[in-house]
């Protein structure tokens, strides 16, 4: 493969993401449908440029700032269809609530070039490129909505804390090319490997994993998490809920695992803090929400807590299995946003857990594909988020952590308590009042019914992504 | 052999597929059509469970109708079952139990029926598929997944508290359950294999053994539920339509004491034997206290839900008492016993709760109350109902004759052998038993007429007299006459009771 078929995609997405940009000064105003279909052939033709481009092993390309594995080819795949996913969902909200935003889909193409590019950085600066990238299309379009007071103050939020991290990370990368005089991955791994351990390493590892556990929104790093879910349209929500994990993952794998991975017995430690603490703080803090963004905000911090778990194992098969507990929390977390879309209606959010009150009257279906969704994030089989946590758990038990397995699943059974609330709520409840019909699309519908089907097929069958998440981290760390 | 084949895993899936079926179809029929389609699958479902029943081999040690496909290659999951002669009788009585169920909510619920006959045909696939299950994670799921529809049955037909009792029923059983899966995930590293009948003989040392008996006590120790984790059993109990009560008491306590005898005992033995004092401690407290606790009730559903509890304590005392027995006899064949007389008095308390939440049912749909007070007088109204009932609240104080006795009877004989004193305490519940359950029934059937609903009561119609007098059929048979459940399972116990004999510490 050469070095210009490596970048192909990225390179395709590019074009293609400035090439939407044009064909949006030529829509009519107030209709977002060419736009849409415009980015949405985009991420298709990007996909299949994935796709036919899989790499048998691992390369490095461009003087070993890129690389192409086969965990890069699986999440980008993934990545890929998670956006589109999203695109159909937030064409769905923006035209039934007449808002003009084809900024949309043109700041998520960007984002989602960031992201590739970020998934596929073998160096500390490709890193910081593609997190730049990511980061500054998720601004704008957590302030997409001018006219919002709250999705102003979170962009604020975000915009001013994501600095701090990107700040943080910077300095930490600089001192790690300080002690070690490169900024290649395989380079760093050869310096850190074996050498007496220097401080200045754990100093820059420790500034490296802030950045990281921002970007995955773990504690204590979480503060902006909630506000910006609260505060950002729905359909943002649902594109930085989702996709941007699977980037945030691959980013920790890339530094860590392949970069740092000779100071594991540092970075271990301190991931398992992390890790406790986000359980702890999402899953309680969730159980005070009455928003349900807010609410799924807190279970996305206490997942990417459960998820860090993996990478404590320190060994591919706990990397894979973080793998495929992020691939399947992405998939489930974005149902459940889609959830929130298709319940509101024209000047009315419907992001209240009181606004899901008796929809199993009003809508059987819906209520059944959102049953499915909060039993697979609270780990109940036999959906996929159950096997999500069973692979973690079991190579953490594997790697000698009984006892973090154990406080995991305690943290998991707290957390079931609001999830079960959701449902207590659609089922239970009677409606209470005039609450306004159900006006999703039906390609909206249908999309949402494709989203819940395949958490529950994955719970059924996890073991072929299993296998890939397995042969991907195989492959890909030795 | 192809017919064998598929017969359990038909048995298993038959009733899913056709829940699901009652489900989705069910929006779109009429009620009438919903009842006619969820009786035929629980009956299709018995049927086949006979057909088991009738192939069963009494005389194999061998697990039987044994499928085994490989599910998760990866790591080697399997989907795996098969039955032996303590799972047998455990699915005979689910399959039996869910046209009980089908029959009990025929006209009593309105709102959603195809939703909750859907549901507990679910339950019963699942229930099936957790007595069947012979790979540690695929018995896991379904033991799992069972939470679903009963969560669901509880909280959306239940009565006022119903929201409280069913998330408080979910997390108690998923506290349990969760650590459990971490303790599964051990064994599994230990010995490299989910196959529950290899981890039964994975080597591990007595630490290893009395943390992994911990969590599984967790697990099991709620489901039962032993005192002091029974707390939610009289909410859930309360609260739960007839026929979700029926469920829970007759099958899903069951499944604490099956987890007992399928992991507890044989994967950590030792571990058994070291914290048995505990156990009998735990069982007799539960016999004897919540015996009293069960006098003290007002409300008809909760004193049958701790009558349960207290019940269920002579399931984990027979279960737990053999190694006593054992070291004070030396033979492991007197123990047996013990083990024996818990697996009966299970299937036997199967009926027999079942039976007494029918009878509370049919008189909460009449009268739409389950306070004791309330009542009195019932047999001048319902004399052929009050008969049912005596039948029943006799066989739940144990009288000899009926199947209460048997089980009871076995335990108390084996509880001799180790303690007198043991014995004694089990034997209280035979005087408590019958003061409870017949004090009710005095204040309930008997008396004068206080209540003008009781006045206005009808006699039970043709389908409860065919649910009550499938049961009192059940009751009198297995107390009379209970070899063919004891030809059943005697040879899978005698083979459980040689394998925890011998000690993993070698």
């Amino acid at each position: 493969m050469t070095e210009l078929q490596a970048v192909l995609p990225e390179a395709i997405l590019t074009g293609l993401a400035c090439l939407t940009l044009m064909v949006d000064v030529f829509r009519r105003p107030g209709a977002v449908a060419l736009t849409f279909w415009s980015a949405v052939l985009s991420v298709l033709v990007v996909l299949i440029a994935v796709a036919t481009l899989f790499p048998p092993g691992m390369t490095t390309y461009f003087h070993g700032t890129f690389v192409l594995d086969p965990m890069a080819a699986v999440l980008k795949t993934f990545l890929l269809v998670v956006v589109l996913f999203s695109f159909f969902y937030a064409r769905d909200y923006l035209q039934r609530h007449g808002e003009d935003q084809s900024v949309f889909f043109i700041l998520a193409l960007f984002a989602t070039l960031g992201m590739m590019v970020l998934i596929s950085a073998h160096s500390l600066l490709t890193i910081y490129l593609g997190l730049e990238l990511l980061s500054l299309s998720l601004y704008a379009m957590v302030a997409m909505d001018r006219d919002s007071k709250a999705a102003s103050e979170a962009a604020m939020k975000y915009f001013v804390l994501g600095a701090l991290a990107s700040g943080m990370l910077l300095y930490g990368m600089s001192m790690l090319y300080g002690v070690s005089g490169t900024l290649d991955l395989s380079e760093l791994a050869q310096r850190t490997s074996g050498a007496e351990a220097n401080l200045l390493f754990t100093f820059g590892l420790v500034f490296v994993l802030i950045g990281i556990a921002f970007k995955l929104g773990v504690a204590p790093f979480h503060m902006w998490v909630p506000d910006v879910y609260e505060g950002a349209p729905t359909p943002v929500t649902l594109f930085l809920g989702s996709a941007p994990k699977l980037a945030a993952f691959a980013m920790a794998i890339r530094v860590l695992a392949d970069g740092l991975g000779g100071l594991h017995e540092s970075w271990q430690d301190m991931l398992i803090l992390l890790a406790v603490l986000s359980m702890a703080i999402g899953n309680i803090v969730a159980i005070a929400q009455t928003n349900i963004k807010r609410m799924l905000a807190y279970s996305t911090i206490s997942h990417m807590g459960f998820l860090l778990l993996g990478i404590i194992a320190a060994n591919a098969i706990g990397y894979a299995a973080s793998m495929f507990y992020v691939i399947v929390y992405a998939i489930t977390s974005m149902g459940a946003f889609a959830a929130i879309i298709l319940l509101s209606s024209a000047g009315h959010e419907s992001d209240q857990l009181s606004d899901f009150t008796g929809l199993a009257k009003r809508s059987p279906w819906m209520a059944f594909i959102m049953l499915v969704l909060m039993f697979s994030l609270a780990g109940v089989p036999p959906f996929a988020g159950f096997w999500a946590k069973w692979f973690v758990l079991k190579e953490l038990v594997g790697a000698g952590e009984a006892w973090l397995a154990a406080v995991a699943v305690f943290f998991s059974l707290i957390g079931a308590y609001y999830y079960l609330r959701v449902i207590k709520l659609m089922y239970f409840d009677e409606p209470t009042g005039a609450l306004p019909a159900l006006t999703g699309s039906e390609d909206a519908r249908l999309v949402f019914s494709v989203n819940g089907l395949a958490v529950l097929v994955l719970g059924f069958l996890p073991g072929t992504l299993m296998s890939v998440c397995l042969g991907a981290m195989l492959v890909g760390t030795g | 052999m192809p017919a064998d084949f598929s017969i359990l895993s038909l048995t298993i899936w038959l009733p899913i597929v056709g829940g699901l079926w009652v489900i989705f179809a069910g929006r779109r029929v009429h009620d009438s059509a919903v009842r006619k389609d969820a009786l035929l699958f629980s009956v299709l479902t018995l049927l086949l469970s006979a057909l088991l029943w009738h192939r069963f081999d009494n005389s194999a040690v061998e697990l039987q109708f044994v499928e085994r496909l490989p599910w998760i290659e990866a790591f080697g999951i399997e989907y795996f079952i098969g039955i032996d002669g303590i799972a047998l009788p455990l699915i005979l009585l689910t399959t039996f139990t869910t046209v009980l169920v089908v029959l009990a909510g025929w006209v009593v619920i309105k709102d959603r029926l195809s939703l909750y006959m859907g549901s507990f045909l679910i339950l019963e696939g699942l229930m099936i598929g957790v007595f069947s299950a012979l790979d540690a994670i695929l018995f896991y799921i379904f033991w799992e997944a069972m939470l679903i529809p009963m969560f669901l049955i509880i909280g959306i037909w239940g009565g006022p508290r119903r929201v409280y009792a069913t998330i408080k029923f979910f997390l108690y059983t998923l506290m349990g359950s969760l650590f459990m899966l971490v303790a599964l995930l051990y064994i599994h590293n230990k010995g490299g294999s989910f196959a529950i009948f290899a981890m039964h003989e994975t080597a591990l040392t007595l630490i290893e053994q009395q943390w992994i008996f911990v969590a599984f006590l967790l697990a099991f120790a709620v489901k039962i539920p032993m005192w002091p984790v029974h707390t939610w059993l009289p909410d859930a109990h309360v609260e739960a339509p007839t026929g979700g009560s029926v469920v829970l008491a007759a099958i899903m306590l069951k499944m604490g004491g099956y987890g007992f005898v399928r992991f507890s005992l044989p994967i950590a033995p030792d571990a058994s034997a070291s914290f048995d004092g505990l156990m009998i401690a735990l069982s007799l407290i539960a016999i004897v206290y919540i015996g009293f606790v069960a006098l003290a009730q007002s409300d008809m559903k909760k004193l049958i839900a701790y009558s349960s509890i207290s019940h269920m304590g002579f399931v984990t005392l027979g279960l737990f008492v053999v190694f006593q027995v054992a070291s004070a006899t030396g033979e492991w064949q007197q123990a047996a016993m013990g083990i024996e007389g818990g697996m009966v008095q299970m299937i036997s308390h199967g009926f027999i709760s079942a039976a007494m939440f029918l009878c509370v049912g049919v008189m909460y749909d009449r009268v739409h109350s389950r306070e004791i007070g309330d009542y009195g007088g019932v047999a001048n109204t319902m004399p052929v109902f009050a008969g049912f009932m005596m039948l029943f609240a006799m066989a739940n104080a144990g009288l000899p004759g009926t199947s209460g006795f048997v089980g009871e009877f076995l335990v108390i004989l084996t509880a001799f052998k180790a303690n007198v004193w043991y014995a004694f305490l089990a034997a209280l519940t035979l005087i408590l038993g019958a003061a409870y359950t017949l004090w009710m029934y005095k204040r309930v059937i008997f008396g004068a007429v206080s209540n003008p609903a009781v006045a206005q009561l009808t006699d039970i119609n043709g389908r409860e007299k065919l649910m009550l007098s499938a049961l009192a059929v059940m009751v009198m048979l297995f107390g009379i006459w209970p070899a063919p459940l004891f030809d059943m399972m005697h040879v899978s116990v005698e083979q459980l009771v040689n394998h925890i004999s011998q000690s993993k510490l070698r």
